[in-house]
C-alpha cells in the first residue's frame, strides 16, 4: 500500500470513529430491551425488558440455556434481526451515548463492522462458499473505507497474519471449505476486527470447535481484546469457557437477566438458584467422577410464559410467592444485581 | 481439470457411437419404402431402383449398413439424402438459424427471468412476487403453439411491431419475436427457479454475516445472496441452450423459420433417413459438449465442486 493510500484510509478511519466517543469509558447502554417474534402460532416475547451495560476494554460474558435468548439479544445490539418477524417494541440500545434504535438505517449500518463487529458460532455456514477468504476480508476496506483491490487484499493478508493463520499470503485466495474449522473461526475474527470496532460481539465462537481448538480461539479473542482495547460480549452456554476471558456475567433466562456479577464473585458465590444450577452441572476437577447435577426440567415456551417467577417449575426454592409474583433484577449486593425472591436464602448456602 | 476434460471428451465417443446407431436402427425399421412416389405415380423402372437401392447402400443388412455409414461420418461425411442434397451443405444453411433463435431465447430467458425471480424474490408475498408467480404458472400452462400463434396474431399481425413470418434470410430482428415464444417456458422455469434460491439464500448465515458487516442491502443481495443462488439456475440454462440448439420444430413452423427442427421433422416425414441420422447425430454431439460446458461452469461458479 502506498503512504498516500494509507493515511488516506486512516485518516478516514479516525474521522468516521470521531463520531462515536465513549462518556466516561461507555460504549453500550441497553436498557428495558423487548424483543418479539411475529409467528403464525402467536407472539414469541423472546426478550423481556434486559438491561446492561459494556464499557471500554471490558468483557461481558452472557450466559445462559439454548433458547434463552443471548442471540437474539445480540443481533438486537447488531441489528441484524429479521424483521419481520422480529420486532422491537420497546427499549434503547445506546452507542456512546447515540440511540441505534432511533437512527436512520443508512447511518446504523455504516456502524457495523467499524463500530460494533460480531462473529457466529458456525464459520462454515457463516462465510459465503462462494468467495475467497481474503476477498471476503478485504471487502470490509473496500466498502467501508472506499480501499481498491490490492490495498484491500494487503490488508486482508494482514489480518490473516494477525490472527495466525500460516501461510496467509498463499492462502488469501482460498475458499472457506478448504481450512479447518478452528482457522475458519480466525478467518471470521479477522473480518469481524479489520476496521478495529469498539466492541465484539462473539455468539457461541467455540461451541461448533474442539476443546484444543476452543482454548485456542478464546486465548486469541482474549489476547486481541486486550490489544485493541475493545469491549467484548461473550456469548455462550459453556460457563467453564468464558471464566478466564469474562470480567461480567450476565446470567439469562426465559429472555430476562436473571444474575449480574463480577466473574469471580458470581462464580464463586451464585446469587440466584438458576446461576448455581448452572455451575453445579460443570464437570469439576475436584469432584472427578461425580455425576452432574443438571437443571431438571426445561425452560419455559415463550408462548406460555408461567405467571410469577419464569423458573419457579424449575427451582427448588419455589414457594407460593414465586408462581404469583415475578421478582425484578434488584442490587443485592453493591454492583451485584440478581432477580429472585429468596436471594439471601442461594448466597448463604 | 484437463485430465478431466480429456476424460470426457473420450467418453462421448461411446454416447455419440451408441446414439446414432439407435437413431440408425429406427430409422431402419421405419415402416415404408423410400422409393415410394419418387418416380411419379407409377412404380420406378426396376434399372432406377437397383441404382438407388446400391447407391444408399440399401441392400445391406442392418450392421453393415451402419459400419458403413459410421466409417463416412469419421471422415466428416454426414451422406447424401435421396434427393443428392448433401446433409452437411443443409446443415450449414439451417444452423446458424436455430444457433441465431436459441441464444434469442436464452439470452431472453436469462435476463429477464433472473430479474423477474430476484423482484419476486426480494418483495416476498407483496404484489409484484404474486404477479410473477401467477405468470409464470399461466406460461408454463399454456403449450407452445398456443402462445406462439398468439403472439404472431397480436404482435406480428394485429400490432406490427415485428414481422409475422421469418424469411430465409432470418436476420436477428425477425428471429426476435420467436426468440422470444421459445424462451417463454423456460423462462417461466428460470424466474421460480431463481426465486426458490434466493429466497432460501437469504436465510442462510452468509447472508446475517453480510448484513453483520455494514454492506448494503444491494450488495448483500445482489453480490452475496445472488452469486449462489445462481448457479442452478446456470445449469439449468445451459442444458436448455443445449436442447434449443436442436431446433425447434414447433415455433419453427409457426414463423416459418428453416431452422434444423423443421429439417428434421420433414426427413421423418419423407423417411430420408440419411437426413434424419445425419442431423441426429450432430445434435448429440452439440448437446454434449454444451453439457461438458455447463459442467465445468458448474465448477468455476461453486468452488466446492473440484473437477481433478
Ligand atoms: N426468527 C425467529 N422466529 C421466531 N422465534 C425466534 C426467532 N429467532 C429466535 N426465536 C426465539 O427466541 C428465543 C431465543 O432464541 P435465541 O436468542 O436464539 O436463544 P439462545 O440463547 O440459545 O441464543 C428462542 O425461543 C427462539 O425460539
Ligand atoms: S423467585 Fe422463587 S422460583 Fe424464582 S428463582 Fe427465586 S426462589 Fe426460585
Ligand atoms: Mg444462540
Amino acid at each position: 500500500m502506498t503512504t498516500t493510500t494509507q493515511s488516506r484510509a486512516d485518516a478516514k478511519a479516525a474521522a468516521a470513529h470521531a463520531a462515536y466517543q465513549p462518556v466516561d469509558g461507555r460504549l453500550l447502554d441497553v436498557e428495558n430491551l423487548h424483543v418479539h417474534f411475529h409467528t403464525s402460532d402467536g407472539v414469541a416475547k423472546a426478550i423481556n425488558g434486559v438491561s446492561f451495560h459494556l464499557d471500554q476494554g471490558e468483557s461481558l460474558a452472557i450466559l445462559g440455556e439454548s433458547g434463552s435468548g443471548k442471540s437474539v439479544t445480540a443481533q438486537a445490539i447488531m441489528g441484524i434481526l429479521d424483521v419481520p418477524p422480529a420486532k422491537i417494541p420497546e427499549g434503547h440500545i445506546r452507542y456512546c451515548g447515540q440511540d441505534l434504535l432511533a437512527m436512520p438505517e443508512e447511518q446504523r449500518r455504516k456502524t457495523r463492522g467499524p463500530e460494533i463487529s460480531m462473529i457466529f458460532q458456525d464459520a462454515l455456514s457463516s462465510l459465503n462458499p462462494v468467495f475467497p477468504v481474503g476477498w471476503q476480508i478485504a471487502e470490509m476496506f473496500r466498502e467501508h473505507r472506499g480501499l481498491n483491490k490490492s490495498d484491500a487484499l494487503a490488508q486482508a493478508v494482514r489480518l490473516m497474519e494477525r490472527v495466525s493463520i500460516p501461510g496467509a499470503k498463499a492462502r488469501v485466495k482460498a475458499y472457506p471449505h478448504q481450512f479447518s474449522g478452528g482457522m475458519r473461526q480466525r478467518i471470521m475474527i479477522a473480518m469481524a476486527i479489520a476496521l478495529d470496532p469498539a466492541i465484539l460481539i462473539a455468539d457461541e465462537p467455540t461451541t461448533a470447535l474442539d476443546v484444543t481448538v476452543q482454548a485456542q480461539i478464546m486465548s486469541l479473542l482474549q489476547e486481541l481484546q486486550q490489544e485493541r482495547k475493545m469491549g467484548l460480549i461473550l456469548i455462550t452456554h459453556d460457563l467453564g469457557v468464558v471464566a478466564d476471558v469474562a470480567d461480567r456475567i450476565a446470567v439469562m433466562y426465559a429472555g430476562r437477566l436473571i444474575e449480574t456479577a463480577d466473574v469471580y464473585t458470581g462464580y464463586a458465590n451464585p446469587a440466584h438458584p438458576y446461576t448455581k444450577g448452572l455451575l453445579d452441572s460443570l464437570p469439576r476437577l475436584d469432584q472427578k467422577g461425580q455425576t452432574l447435577a443438571a437443571i431438571p426440567g426445561l425452560p419455559p415456551n415463550l408462548l406460555k410464559m408461567p405467571p410469577g417467577c419464569a423458573f419457579h417449575p424449575r427451582c427448588p426454592l419455589a414457594r407460593e410467592r414465586c408462581r404469583e409474583e415475578r421478582p425484578e433484577l434488584v442490587e443485592v449486593r453493591p454492583g451485584r444485581f440478581a432477580a429472585c425472591h429468596y436471594t439471601e436464602e442461594v448466597l448463604h448456602a | 481439470m484437463g485430465k478431466y476434460i480429456v476424460r470426457r471428451l473420450l467418453l462421448m465417443i461411446p454416447v455419440v457411437v451408441g446414439a446414432t446407431f439407435l437413431i440408425y436402427a429406427m430409422v431402419f425399421a421405419m415402416p415404408g419404402d423410400p422409393l415410394a412416389g419418387r418416380c411419379g405415380e407409377r412404380p420406378c423402372n426396376p434399372a432406377f431402383a437397383a441404382k438407388f437401392r446400391a447407391d444408399h447402400n440399401l441392400n445391406d443388412p442392418l450392421p453393415i449398413q451402419y459400419a458403413k455409414y459410421l466409417g463416412n461420418l469419421a471422415q466428416g461425411d454426414l451422406g447424401e439424402t435421396f434427393q443428392q442434397v448433401k446433409v452437411a451443405d443443409e446443415l450449414q444453411q439451417r444452423y446458424p438459424i436455430t444457433t441465431r433463435l436459441a441464444i434469442i431465447a436464452i439470452l431472453f430467458e436469462l435476463f429477464i427471468g433472473v430479474l423477474a425471480g430476484v423482484l419476486s424474490g426480494i418483495r416476498r408475498g407483496k404484489f409484484i412476487d404474486n404477479l410473477v408467480l401467477v405468470s409464470t404458472l399461466i406460461v408454463i400452462a399454456i403449450p407452445t403453439f398456443v402462445i406462439g400463434s398468439l403472439a404472431q396474431y397480436a404482435f406480428g399481425l394485429k400490432l406490427g411491431w415485428f414481422p409475422v413470418t421469418v424469411s430465409p434470410q432470418a436476420t436477428w430482428f425477425e428471429l426476435l419475436l420467436p426468440g422470444m415464444v421459445l424462451g417463454a417456458i423456460s423462462l417461466a422455469y428460470v424466474a421460480r427457479l431463481t426465486r426458490t434460491n434466493l429466497v432460501e439464500n437469504l436465510r442462510a448465515d452468509y447472508v446475517r454475516t453480510a448484513t453483520a458487516k455494514g454492506l448494503s442491502r444491494a450488495r448483500t443481495v445482489g453480490v452475496h445472496t445472488l452469486r449462489n443462488s445462481l448457479i442452478p439456475v446456470v445449469t439449468f440454462v445451459g442444458a436448455d441452450f443445449g436442447g434449443l440448439l436442436g431446433g425447434a420444430i414447433i415455433t419453427e413452423r409457426i414463423f416459418n423459420i428453416r431452422g434444423v427442427g423443421g429439417y428434421i421433422f420433414q426427413s421423418i416425414h419423407s423417411r430420408d433417413g440419411v437426413a434424419v441420422v445425419g442431423a441426429v447425430t450432430v445434435l448429440v454431439i452439440v448437446f454434449l459438449f454444451m453439457n461438458l460446458i455447463v459442467d465445468l461452469l458448474y465448477g468455476v461458479l461453486d468452488p466446492r465442486i473440484s473437477h481433478d
